[in-house]
């Protein structure tokens, strides 16, 4: 009986089209903004997904998030690099700076300060000049994305100058870097140079960054940290989600999306439903006379189910490649922010599911309660 | 072989195999209080195999009703019927599909072809629901519309067919599974008098069998001569019965 169920469904060509189109705009729109929403928690914490080779971040108890600074004393770093179990820790500052141009133009930038000695914290690839020249005086590496804000279609050239709290910056490299939530230029300097960029304080560490000694994990380590010093200390993947949670829970970021997506659903749901319902009713007389010719009704409920399964998956894999296609079209375009995961993907097919089981649901019970003696009528 | 009627209750006789369908003291109720309506009281009546008996009487006089009880697609007030030595009454819902997929076959009157399935696929729709492969299907089907002059058209869509020639493919489904009884709602109403007229002689060719119940319900007394007898309805009861020819006479002679 399949392949009648799929040629009664496809056979009335405007009604198949128009349930898969639901669907696919349903999923579309549910993946689409759900990528986008993904892509922007992304970038809130993808200053700390950068960061590679210290599984650990020491911080003020305070702090709530990457952006949310409480400088701390010098004297702490060196309080946790005497906690037992910490293989080495060091300072990395993080702030905003503004800079001046030639032009007299002024632009924010995040900057990151690294140790001056390691240069933990420092970008993984460069675009363009040396890590190493990072310690001559006054360097500082851009990201290329801010180049490119700062200089639209200008190639690339190093020994550009600007000021940083009157002090003199030099451009000596460009990196690669994934954008920020705040998408301002980033610029990384030596921690001794970082501090010059911006107005004295008396307290200017921004975070400590380490790793256990070996034989700790980082979890151990976190923990005798927050016990020995007072200070606040998570593991790099912990710290992530801090922040991804803080965006989560103390801006309308998800309810915004949430409304899109859920528009997307109601819509996908409406279109699809009754479209999926008219094309059942107006079939009920071809369903009559396959019940009164020994059709039982566990048959009629599968081809109905069918008919669903087999929009779905057709609205589903148009809908999220369409989405996908979207996300690689837009891939150059930084100021879009673009992930999707398997979660994603897996939301979006739950909900075309559901549409899916939603619009069955309400055909399938007119089909189950027709009498087939209606196609004597 | 015979038809034979009452309108009043007769006595409880046993069925005794002779005929397709056996009707005894059958009675439908419609709603109830003010709204109750009276489709079927006390009709008693035998179809017999081997003959196409034809149901008429003016619209609203329970014909309908009465093949619907008789094809298991609808349950009576009270009153029992058997086709082909089976209570219908006493099947369980499933064991009631079942015997209506493999003994009984249907002509509606609107064709109820599936729009999207080819002649061949229409009329191989019975055996798919038996359970046969669909090529095995088809190719049984494709020779039974050859058998019914649609050979040629057995891959059209309905919609590339005339009226006359839907109402072929739907008899070449009726029949294709080689059903015991088979019920004709109003077969001809949709057509002009030829294609009724053809409709009604190729149902006399191809569907009367010894083993074979046909019963046409209709209202069009122009093919009344197909019949073999002739059961005639007024509000809710049989009439009377008789002969295509009794009939004709009948009407010709007023009475």
């Amino acid at each position: 009986m399949s392949w009648i169920a799929l040629r009664m469904l496809t056979g009335d060509r405007s009604k198949y089209y128009g349930i898969v189109f639901g669907i696919t705009f349903a999923s579309l729109l549910i993946a689409q903004q759900g990528a986008i929403f993904c892509g922007l928690m992304l970038r809130t914490s993808s200053q700390i997904a950068d960061i590679q080779g210290a599984d650990i971040w020491v911080m003020d108890p305070g702090v709530q998030f990457v952006d949310d600074i409480k400088p701390m004393s010098e004297n702490e770093l060196y309080r946790v690099r005497g906690v037992e179990g910490v293989g080495w820790a060091v300072r990395f500052y993080k702030g905003l700076a503004r800079s001046r141009f030639s032009d007299g133009k002024f632009q924010q930038f995040i900057l990151l300060g690294l140790d001056d000695a390691t240069l933990v914290g420092a970008p993984r690839e460069m675009v363009q000049g040396s890590l190493d020249d990072l310690r001559q005086p006054d360097a500082v590496i851009m990201d290329e994305g801010g180049y490119k804000y700062l200089w639209p279609n200008e190639p690339f050239e190093l020994g550009r100058t600007f000021e940083m709290n009157d002090r003199r910056a030099v451009l000596v490299g460009l990196c690669k870097a994934s954008p920020t939530f705040q998408t301002f230029p980033i610029v990384y300097a030596r921690y001794s140079q970082a501090t010059m960029f911006v107005p004295r304080e008396r307290k200017l560490m921004s975070f400590i960054l380490a790793d256990p000694a070996p034989g700790w994990t980082s979890q151990q380590v976190c923990e005798q940290i927050q016990q020995q010093t007072g200070l606040l200390a998570k593991t790099r993947e912990e710290f992530i989600w801090t922040t991804i949670m803080y965006y989560m829970i103390r801006t309308g970021i998800p309810i915004n999306f949430g409304i899109t997506i859920s528009l997307g659903f109601v819509v996908g749901t409406a279109i699809a439903g009754q479209t999926f319902y008219l094309f059942v009713i107006e079939n009920l007389r071809q369903f009559g006379a396959l019940k009164a010719m020994g059709v039982t009704n566990i048959r009629i409920v599968g081809m109905i189910l069918l008919q669903a399964f087999v929009v779905g998956l057709l609205g589903y894999g148009l809908g999220v490649g369409a989405a996908t296609l979207f996300g690689e079209l837009s891939k150059e375009n930084m100021t879009l922010a673009y992930y999707m995961p398997w979660q994603v993907l897996a939301l979006t097919g739950g909900a075309v599911f559901f549409i899916g089981i939603l619009a069955s649901l309400l055909s399938v019970r007119r089909v189950l309660v027709l009498e087939p003696g209606i196609v004597f009528r | 072989m015979s038809a034979l009627a009452s309108s009043a209750a007769p006595t409880s006789a046993a069925f005794d195999g002779t005929h397709a369908v056996c009707v005894r003291e059958l009675s439908k109720v419609f709603g109830d209080g003010d709204g109750r309506v009276t489709a079927l009281q006390d009709v008693t009546v035998d179809i017999a195999a081997g003959e196409m008996t034809l149901l008429v009487g003016p619209s609203g006089c329970g014909k309908t009703t009465l093949i619907s009880i008789i094809a298991g697609l609808l349950e009576p007030t009270s009153g029992t019927v058997e086709v082909l030595g089976q209570d219908l009454g006493r099947l369980s819902n499933g064991k009631l599909v079942r015997f209506r997929g493999e003994k009984i076959g249907f002509v509606f009157q609107q064709y109820n072809l599936l729009p999207a399935l080819t002649a061949a696929e229409n009329a191989a729709v019975p055996l798919v629901i038996a359970g046969w492969s669909r090529q095995r299907a088809v190719a049984r089907a494709t020779e039974v519309l050859d058998s019914v002059g649609l050979g040629s058209r057995a891959r059209s869509l309905p919609s590339q067919l005339s009226g006359g020639q839907q109402q072929r493919v739907a008899i070449a489904r009726a029949l294709v599974h080689e059903p015991r009884l088979l019920v004709c709602d109003e077969p001809t109403a949709a057509l002009d008098a030829h294609s009724g007229h053809a409709v009604m002689e190729l149902l006399r060719a191809v569907a009367i069998q010894p083993d074979r119940a046909v019963i046409v319900v209709t209202h069009d007394s122009r093919v009344f001569e197909f019949g073999d007898r002739i059961i005639s309805m007024s509000d809710g009861a049989i009439e009377r019965i008789e002969t295509p020819a009794a009939s004709m006479s009948g009407r010709e002679s007023g009475t």
